[in-house]
């Protein structure tokens, strides 16, 4: 029984912390139909972005509290920034070509977004452990957690919880709905579709920031960090459906909780655990579990 | 009118020629040496950036003869120092790749180089089929030496078997009771061996003791909360790790306030690189290595005071072991090529000459002797050094105390023994103090 409480909370922890990243990777996907590696680099700047704005909070004596409020601001900031620098200088005038150039383009930019990074920060690592241990440890059943950890689960649910309602509550959501049907038929119905693109594009790549974000305070910030979370990324969303928002979700509790119980029962298959979900799924779902199967437009 | 001008015109063409003419007739022969370090990815930070940046300020001491004594000749042998810097992230096709540009096209005399075993394995016979002289600085697999056999490569460091049985053989000295251990370590073939290691050392010494839980995160994971409830949830009374870089300090900021480092005595081999960093965070009376005797461990001399400062000044930070292996290797390459030299006349040595200098030779390094011991004198060896960590109030930094170091003989196994082999021996062999 102890051994189930801690797999569920351990596989509850790290799916959060995927799920976020998860999202914005699906949803500019779902919008704009690429598959952005660029969103590795995207979540170690926002660690940087965050790292940097802690320590100035802490410079200027703000309570210990307004870390965490540094670290969205962070997120805000660079989406801001970079994504219409990116969408619009770059990716807009990649659209209708082929998927595959599309993929290169995001990893030419993934390489040089990693130089650009140790440019401004250089190779030295940042430690931003303050926010860490803002709220204490909580004992569950034998094991003692450190908050901040749970407090990730609450973000994601409430970040998962708003774009949710974003796209299927308000006027917005419409317009991406309709815009991810049909470009075409959107922009002659007079939607600004390439407003649309940018807005998606930068609510994805603030969610990746967001990751990084809330992420720095449990690592080093160091070049490198964006490598793993991108591969790791891709096989959420494609358990769950490319594009999808639900799928993500449970893509990330698949395999949250897949290499929770690996690590616990059988730590050599951890990596193996949660490829091998990947490959059953694709092997039942070849379009993922919440991807319907499209016709395709000639 | 025309005619002064003409003629000032003519003159400067001539000065032009003859000052380009001059400067070929006088461009001086230099040392050429192809340095191949990490610049990019995980393992920039914590070895291949602090390497190069001890290359760079040891071989500007080398020109300018400021080194102290016997590396006080200027250069090498008199030979200004040329270095080339690679990056060693790409994987081992790339580094094959680049080490034949820096023979064939870069025309580099020697090179210094590689961090990772798997780019050792690829590389070494490369330069042995080019007949070029390679030293590997850094990388731990003891399989490079004893499952081949090179005459222009050498290792200027001992191989990693040396960290894991100095661990064992401090804990032994130091009476830390052990029944059972956890282990963590990441699974490729660093943490793999690491582990295999510290599992047939304590075999030796602690019989009585078993592992336990044993996590093998994949390497860059970055988050170990899941590791750290299953080390946790079974604690031992040792948790061992040969984690380096970011992963080290991840593992360290997360488990530190789960409160691993105080239900159990973390020992970790390879973690002396990231105290600067960790500073306070780093919990007091971890018990850890360095993979030598370098940094806050190593023996006091004055090439090491030397060293020490000279690095400090540079880059305000002191240097950890990365710098450490770079210096050492360096200094064996001037000695050995000065020696080389001095038998042929002064001239540049032949790779042959170079490699029968650097065979089987031994020097002193900031980090104490280094014998060209193993494999036919292809292979160092050096002694290592173990502490536990203690944070100073006063100094503001992360020192290490109880330090114990080990000679070499003591944790290296002897010559023509392969590792494997010398652990599940029982040491058979090692001459300790």
């Amino acid at each position: 029984m102890q051994l189930a409480l801690t797999i569920l909370v351990d596989g509850l922890s790290y799916a959060s912390w995927l799920f976020i990243v998860a999202l914005g990777l699906t949803l500019v996907f779902g919008v704009l139909k690429i598959l952005n590696i660029a969103h590795g680099s995207f979540y170690a700047l926002g660690a940087y972005m965050a790292a940097s704005a802690v320590a100035l909070a802490t410079d200027w004596n703000l309570p210990p509290y307004f870390s965490l409020l540094a670290m969205l601001l962070a997120a805000v900031m660079l989406a801001a920034l970079v994504a219409p620098l990116t969408e619009r200088g770059l990716l807009r005038f990649f659209y209708g070509r082929d998927e595959v150039l599309l993929v290169l383009v995001t990893y030419a930019l993934f390489l040089m977004l990693e130089d650009i990074t140790k440019l401004i920060w250089g190779a030295n690592p940042y430690y931003v452990s303050e926010p860490y241990g803002l709220f204490g440890n909580i004992d569950i059943g034998s094991q003692s957690y450190v908050g901040y950890d749970l407090l990730l689960v609450v973000l994601a649910g409430l970040v998962g919880g708003l774009v949710w309602w974003g796209l299927n509550r308000t006027r917005f959501g419409k317009i991406v709905t309709a815009v991810i049907h049909s470009p075409e038929i959107a922009a002659s119905m007079g939607i600004k579709v390439s407003r649309v693109y940018m807005v998606a594009f930068a609510i994805g790549l603030f969610l990746a920031a967001l990751g990084g974000a809330f992420t720095a305070p449990m690592i080093s910030v160091q070049p490198g960090v964006s490598v793993g979370v991108i591969i790791i990324s891709f096989a959420v969303v494609i358990i769950g459906g490319l594009g999808s928002i639900e799928g993500a979700a449970i893509g990330a509790l698949i395999v949250g909780m897949a290499r929770a119980m690996a690590v616990h029962l059988m730590p050599v298959a951890e990596l193996f655990s949660v490829y091998v979900v990947m490959a059953l799924v694709l092997m039942f779902r070849p379009e993922g579990l919440f991807q319907r199967i499209q016709a395709r437009k000639i | 009118m025309n005619f002064p001008a003409r003629r000032s015109w003519r003159h400067c063409a001539v000065l032009l020629a003859l000052g380009l003419m001059g400067s070929v007739g006088h461009t001086q022969e230099t040392f050429k040496i192809g340095i191949v370090s990490f610049l990019s990815g995980q393992a920039a930070e914590s070895f291949g950036i602090p390497a190069v940046n001890g290359a760079k300020v040891l071989i500007e001491a080398f020109n300018k003869g400021q080194a102290p004594a016997p590396y006080n000749k200027p250069g090498i042998g008199g030979l200004p120092i040329e270095a080339m810097y690679v990056d060693e992230a790409g994987g081992a096709t790339k580094q094959v790749q680049e080490l034949r540009n820096l023979y064939e096209r870069e025309k580099v005399d020697v090179v210094v180089g590689y961090v990772g075993s798997g780019d050792c394995l690829a590389v070494a016979p490369v330069a042995e089929e080019l007949k070029k002289f390679l030293i590997l600085y850094d990388c731990g697999t003891p399989r490079i030496f004893e499952d081949n056999s090179f005459r222009y490569v050498f290792r200027t460091a001992a191989h990693a078997t040396m960290d894991n049985v100095a661990l064992a053989r401090y804990l032994k000295a130091r009476k830390v009771p052990v029944k059972t251990f956890n282990l963590i370590n990441q699974d490729y073939a660093w943490g793999q061996d690491s582990r295999k290691d510290f599992i047939l050392s304590m075999a030796n010494l602690y019989p009585e003791a078993k592992p336990s839980v044993d996590q093998l995160p994949k390497f860059g994971a970055g988050q170990y909360g899941t590791e750290i409830s299953a080390l946790m949830s079974k604690p031992a009374d040792l948790t061992h790790s040969s984690l380096w870089g970011g992963d080290l300090q991840a593992f360290i900021l997360q488990a530190g306030p789960r409160g691993l480092f105080k239900k159990s005595q973390v020992v970790l081999s390879a973690g002396d690189h990231v105290l600067p960093g960790l500073g306070q965070k780093m919990p007091d009376g971890t018990i850890l290595g360095a993979r030598g005797a370098y940094g806050l461990m190593a023996p006091p001399s004055p090439l090491n005071t030397w060293w020490w400062d000279t690095y400090s000044k540079a880059y305000n930070v002191y240097p950890v072991q990365a710098p450490y292996r770079m210096a050492q290797a360096l200094m064996g390459l001037k000695l050995a090529a000065e020696k080389a030299m001095a038998q042929n006349n002064g001239k540049k040595p032949s790779t042959e000459m170079l490699a029968a200098s650097l065979r089987g030779s031994e020097w002193m390094s900031p980090a104490g002797k280094i014998r060209m011991a193993l494999s036919n004198g292809q292979q160092a060896i050096q002694d290592a050094a173990i502490g536990r960590t203690k944070w100073s109030e006063q100094k503001k930094m992360v020192m290490l105390e109880d330090i114990q170091r080990f000679d070499a003989e003591c944790v290296n196994p002897p010559l023509n023994v392969k590792s494997e082999d010398w652990l599940k021996s029982g040491f058979a062999g090692a001459k300790c103090k």
